[in-house]
């Protein structure tokens, strides 16, 4: 039991925690600017490393580099919108899809040739886990899981209570009449990929801090991620945590009844299944 | 000496560029006329070269299958094989806006890669599926490669003919009503969810094809032989650059695209080898930003679909 509990459930809640933060990102994309946003885990994998940089550049601790690395991807993403996405507003979204999918490779080719492509970390130290009862974590574990629980509360206190937080509800239920209602949609939109940039990188350090950093960690965790959102239901932020928790558990739990490499093919299966049976998610959100 | 060298690069880049012609032409089938996101493009080109090399190629005790039947069987288990995964995926994400096809697609090409990696009775291990015969491969090399090439372009000419007449017909002017009006072609009594099924699986079918057709010119395969991003990526930028719904913008665009590509690997393979790998990844950014900026300047491709009112951009009811 104690084997199960820290050998699994453990390790999938942790993992389950990055890809939450990751699927909130995708959530809200889809939700308020109603489009898949296919570069998302490219964008997770640039926080990642742009919290090494800031490591290695101004001598910060990681855990201190995280704000930094967060604030500059958030930049990061809006300008990713402004120079290629927001003239494709007016078109089809599916080509804003089609878009983005080029960006996510632009991103990766970056973080390639600056930080080239083999496996980095951010420190060396060997982490022992501490026991509580049965359970045994790693102090890197339990700040995932807080900083976690941090950023979900903080966000959905923001999205419940502030102005701007319920002009990003108003325009992800009805984006016209948002406008019409004085809802300044291009601010709100700048809003989104501000807070959208800062969790992409919360996810990929959280990632990168649990395991190691490989430029392509952030590619092969975007159908965990989307996979969560759609099973949470799309534009719902509370359904975005909840499916990436079930993700991350199952995909843990996979290596029990499946070969261990087929366990990053529990997320489509997942996916599939939701398709089917419940395209609108736990939480009942858009179906596009 | 130099010049049949020439020759010989020029027919190896006309063989590839046919069959980068034969997947654009795929996917117009799905993107172009339907309006379909598939970015598992690699997947369905692996499940072709895959099934169409165990058709053929000799036993091996380190995989199954092995049965040495002709290549023409090779190709059409290709196409059936393609065709075979598609419909489940059509089938499930269809009835959605292809934002979920697209990352349905993707979750099929890494499965499609998972599977390959991992059984090695499937895919023979590290060594990968050799010995996999090609015809008129008894000729002298230059000879061989030169036949191949002419039937590459001839199997281009087919499927191209093949499907100018299917767009002619009354299924291609309903697959662009669809496209275009999706209501008022539902309005007009017409089977929607079928019909891009049809579209979506007919497409996967023809990049099963251009799939046996590069495993039976390379005569051998493993699962690292063919990047599936990059590869996925090349065709989209070729079908949107050269003109989406329009087949001979798929073919035009696979000649351009192509040609960019490997001079621009040309060009890297000349530098020193310490930025040779970066340069590599340069290229990537490049065509990444070559995407962007025809999204924005030239959406309608380089030979713009040729069709009554419809004017620039592209695809399917903006929903």
């Amino acid at each position: 039991m104690m084997e199960f509990l820290n050998f699994y459930v453990v390790p999938g809640i942790v993992t389950g925690s990055v890809y939450a933060l990751g699927a909130i990102g995708i959530t809200l994309i889809f939700g308020i600017l109603r489009f898949g946003h296919f570069a998302h885990g490219d964008l997770a994998t640039s926080g990642a490393y742009l919290a090494l940089g800031a490591t290695a550049l101004l001598g910060l601790t990681p855990w201190a580099a995280l704000p930094v690395a967060m604030v500059l991807t958030a930049l990061l993403a809006y300008g990713i919108h402004r120079l290629f996405y927001r003239h494709l507003e007016s078109r089809p979204k599916i080509l804003t899809v089609i878009a983005s999918l080029g960006i996510g490779m632009m991103l990766r080719s970056i973080v390639q040739v600056v930080w080239g492509v083999d496996p980095l970390a951010y420190g060396s130290g060997i982490a022992r886990a501490q026991a509580f009862g049965p359970l045994m974590l790693r102090p890197r574990e339990i700040a995932t899981l807080a900083l976690t629980l941090a950023l979900v509360a903080a966000l959905l206190a923001f999205l419940r209570y502030s102005k701007w937080g319920k002009a990003m509800r108003a325009m992800s239920d009805n984006p016209d009449l948002a406008r019409l209602c004085g809802v300044d949609n291009d601010r709100v939109t700048r809003l989104t990929w501000f807070i959208v940039g800062a969790l992409a990188a919360a996810s990929g350090f959280c990632l990168g801090i649990n395991t190691e950093l490989t430029t392509m960690m952030g590619w092969s965790a975007m159908l965990s991620m989307f996979a969560a959102a759609v099973l949470g239901g799309v534009g719902r932020v509370e359904g975005a945590v909840v499916g990436g928790l079930v993700i991350g558990l199952a995909e843990e739990l996979s290596v029990l009844l499946v070969p261990g490499p087929y366990k990053s093919a529990t997320a489509f299966v997942i996916l599939l299944a939701i398709l089917l049976l419940r395209p609108q998610g736990i939480f009942k959100g858009k179906v596009l | 000496m130099a010049s049949i060298g020439l020759i010989n690069y020029a027919t190896f880049m006309g063989t590839m560029i046919g069959i980068y012609a034969i997947l654009a032409l795929g996917l117009n089938v799905q993107w172009g006329v339907t309006g379909l996101f598939n970015a598992g493009i690699a997947g369905f080109f692996a499940v072709g070269a895959y099934l169409s090399a165990l058709l053929t190629a000799p036993p091996s005790p380190e995989r199954i299958m092995g049965w040495e039947l002709p290549v023409a069987v090779g190709w059409l288990g290709a196409m059936a094989g393609a065709a075979l995964i598609a419909w489940p995926i059509g089938r499930i994400c269809l009835r959605f806006r292809s934002d979920y096809l697209a990352i349905a697609t993707i979750g099929v090409a890494e499965v499609i890669r998972l599977v390959l990696r991992t059984e090695e009775m499937l895919s023979g291990g590290a060594r990968g599926i050799t010995g996999v015969p090609r015809p008129f491969g008894g000729l002298e090399y230059s000879l061989s490669q030169f036949a191949y090439f002419a039937l590459v372009i001839a199997v281009l000419l087919l499927v191209y003919w093949a499907l100018e007449r299917q767009l002619a017909a009354p299924w291609g002017r309903m697959m662009k009503a669809i496209r275009d009006n999706e209501q008022a072609a539902a309005a007009m009594g017409k089977d929607i969810a079928k019909r891009r099924l049809e579209a979506f699986v007919l497409g996967a079918a023809v990049m099963g094809l251009a799939g046996a057709l590069y495993v039976h010119f390379m005569r051998a395969i493993t699962p690292e032989a063919i990047d599936p991003m990059i590869s996925t990526f090349l065709v989209w930028i070729m079908l949107i650059l050269g003109g989406s719904g329009n087949n001979r913008g798929a073919i035009l665009g696979a000649v351009i695209v192509w040609l960019i590509w490997s001079m621009s690997e040309f060009v890297t393979d000349q530098l020193p080898a310490d930025i040779a790998t970066q340069a590599k990844y340069i290229r990537v950014f490049l065509i990444g930003l070559m995407l962007q900026l025809i999204l924005r300047f030239r959406p309608e491709g380089l030979l713009p679909e040729e069709s009554g009112q419809r004017t620039a951009s592209l695809p399917p009811s903006p929903r």
